[in-house]
């Protein structure tokens, strides 16, 4: 804990601010309210910091990577002592009223101590391997590691599953610095909070939930945030864009508005999905320079100030823009390529056309919806999202609706701003 | 030239559910999903653009209302919940109604020819008489061919017992209140038309 952190040990009026999930929203509200001399308690649920942010390949609009300004956060972290980041940790409860919060918060076992020098000898001795939730399952990953690349913290953790095992308890030995503690249980602690930034974000809507596009039922049928993964050099295939049968890509075709504006699935614009399959489309290109590629929208939106960069990949002339929300994706079982089906708009012609691969832009879900703030008289829109009514627990980036990075950013410095009004006010 | 909505505003207020016209994002899946897709004149969407368009003659004059078989498949999958088959359906008896649709399109002259009195002077189909009835609708001459031409097809389905062989069968049980709830209906649709 860092110094002025301040526990429940019935001290009344604590200036602390509790900021839950550590993406780019979180890191930043945690940083600028730090900054100014606030004590933080940045608190997220996965072993490390990043969120989402972390799993892109570029940014747009500069197709830039994200590895950069990720780092100067960590940075930014790392030499504030005013920040105290508590991975693996959820809120189980919140009481109390703005200036004067109890949290009940509850630390899930890292199975790795923080003598971890991240040196890696516990996974080269470990045989078993998980799903790799970072890469969307395109990849297995040892049962002990580091989540990704650049992890912050750099400290490696266990599955929870594996961590039961005999093998697990083999790799206490492996460890030169006796970091590996299978038996390691979680904690619970209760603080003292002047004001809550809650920052928990999406997740990329489940794209086998719809049916007629066929994803898990037809190769070579895939997501944008696979796409991202596939892209990047530290990913499952080398930064390679590839087919499930290895075979050469010629002909990509992207599917906007896969289950978002729509009634049967999420019936918001996820807003950024047309950006990133813009901005997937340079990487389409980079690799395959010969590739067709074929975009199925609704209608583009290039939201905000992002015209520009719509305008600089319709310079692309090798893109067909197809004004149609395709009806389904039939399997050519003997090429094992989808078939996209469906009306041009434009022209009234059904057609049906093969690709070697399909990249469904599914839109964002709100974490929210999934596990909402545990504390009373919070308030959702009508898509799930956090509507900010509450004075003293202030919702910021994707946990309030779909945003990019720099909406994001700028949402939770002004989050930062309204949770610092409310610890003014306790201090009254 | 300025819009004239006004037979827009006619669909949204008299034609049945034609005001979820308005909901429509010409996104086209309707037009994907449709299993007679490329044999319509014009697709869902299109109907519905040209409702909005103010196109009175295109949409009732075309044969698209008459292509659906209530499969359903674009209800399910409309993005904006449109009840698109109903909507189609209003469309069509709005033809009739307003004397536009062809006499001779034939899923018109089966459904109002054909259909509609075999079912409801007994209260279910008799699939020979309608069968029969739908293949001499043109004479003797052309029946007789038709009959031969599906002969093959009517002895399979005879074999198999997917036809039923006699040609007039006699009323369902409570035929009188299979009646009454006709008689019913169209009271209560004449009252909605007089309030129309
Ligand atoms: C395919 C795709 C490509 C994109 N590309 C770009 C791009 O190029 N440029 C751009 O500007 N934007 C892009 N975006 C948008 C970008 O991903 C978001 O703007 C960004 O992730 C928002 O950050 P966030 O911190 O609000 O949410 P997240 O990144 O989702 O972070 C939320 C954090 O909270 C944690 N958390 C969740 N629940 C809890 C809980 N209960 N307790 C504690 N912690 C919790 C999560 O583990 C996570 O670390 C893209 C989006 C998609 C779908
Ligand atoms: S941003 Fe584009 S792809 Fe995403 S939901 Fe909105 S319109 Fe559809
Ligand atoms: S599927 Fe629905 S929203 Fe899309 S064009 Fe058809 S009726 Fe309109």
């Amino acid at each position: 804990m860092a110094r002025r952190c301040v526990m429940a040990d019935g001290q009344a009026a604590s200036q602390t601010i509790l900021v839950v999930g550590g993406g780019m929203s979180g890191l930043t509200a945690a940083v600028e309210a730090a900054e100014v001399g606030r004590d933080v308690i940045l608190v997220e649920k996965r072993p490390y910091l990043g969120g989402r942010v972390a799993q892109l390949n570029k940014y747009f609009p500069k197709l830039c990577t994200p590895a950069c300004g990720l780092e100067i956060n960590y940075q930014r972290v790392r030499n504030n002592p005013r920040i105290t980041v508590l991975t693996l940790t959820e809120v189980q409860e919140i009481q109390g009223s703005e200036g004067d919060y109890t949290v009940r918060l509850r630390e899930n076992p890292r199975f790795v101590n923080e003598k971890c020098t991240a040196c890696g000898e516990c996974a080269k001795a470990c045989d078993a391997e998980v799903d790799d939730e970072f890469n969307f399952g395109l990849s297995k990953v040892k049962a002990v590691g580091n989540g990704h690349n650049m992890a912050y913290p750099n400290r490696y953790a266990m599955s929870p599953e594996f961590a039961k095992t005999p093998e697990a308890e083999k790799l206490v030995a492996v460890c030169p610095v006796g970091a590996i503690e299978p038996k390691m249980e979680a904690k619970e602690s209760t603080l003292h909070i002047s004001s809550i930034i809650w920052a928990t974000g999406w997740t990329p809507y489940d794209a086998s939930k719809i049916r007629p596009y066929g994803y898990g039922r037809i190769p070579n049928v895939t997501t944008n945030m696979r796409i991202e993964r596939m892209a990047n050099k530290f990913g499952p295939s080398g930064g390679k864009i590839v087919r499930d049968d290895g075979k050469e890509i010629k002909n990509v075709a992207f599917i906007q508005c896969a289950g978002s504006r729509d009634h049967n699935y999420l019936p918001f614009c996820s807003r950024i999905c047309c950006l990133a399959s813009m901005k997937q489309t340079t990487y389409v290109r980079e690799q395959f320079p010969d590739a067709k590629i074929t975009i199925y929208y609704i209608d583009l939106r290039a939201m905000d100030r992002y015209e520009a960069f719509q305008k600089k990949i319709e310079a692309d002339q090798g893109i067909r823009w197809i004004k149609s929300k395709p009806a389904r994706i039939d399997a050519d079982l003997e090429s094992r390529s989808p078939i996209v089906i469906g009306e041009d708009t434009l022209t009234g012609v059904r057609y049906a056309d093969k690709y070697d691969l399909v990249v469904l832009a599914t839109g964002m879900e709100p974490n929210i919806a999934a596990s909402p703030v545990p504390a009373s008289g919070m308030t959702y829109d009508a898509y799930g999202f956090l509507a900010n009514a509450t004075t003293g627990i202030v919702g910021t980036g994707c946990a309030t609706g779909p945003q990019d990075v720099s909406g994001s950013v700028q949402a939770s410095t002004a989050a930062a701003l309204k949770a610092i009004q409310s610890a003014a006010k306790a201090r009254g | 030239m300025a819009y004239d909505l006004s037979f827009a505003k006619e669909v949204y207020k008299t034609s049945e559910v034609g005001y979820w016209i308005k909901m429509c994002m010409q996104c086209g899946v309707c037009a994907g999903s449709c299993p007679l897709g490329p044999h319509w004149e014009h697709s869902p969407r299109q109907l519905f653009q040209l409702v909005r368009a103010g196109k009175m003659e295109e949409v009732l004059k075309s044969d698209s209302m008459w292509m659906c078989t209530s499969c359903y498949n674009c209800i399910v999958r409309c993005p904006r919940g449109l009840p698109i088959t109903h909507i189609v359906h209003g469309l069509a008896r709005l033809a009739v109604e307003k004397g536009m649709a062809d006499p001779k399109q034939p899923t018109r002259r089966f459904a109002v020819e054909v259909f509609w009195d075999n079912i409801t002077s007994t209260g279910r189909v008799g699939e020979a008489g309608l069968t029969m009835k739908l293949y001499f609708i043109d004479g003797i001459g052309p029946g007789i061919q038709r009959g031969l031409e599906m002969k093959n097809q009517a002895l399979g389905m005879l074999k198999t017992k997917r036809l039923n062989p006699i040609p007039f069968r006699s009323k369902i049980k409570g035929f009188a209140g299979f009646k009454a709830m006709l008689d019913k209906a169209f009271e209560l649709e004449a009252k909605k038309e007089s309030n129309a």
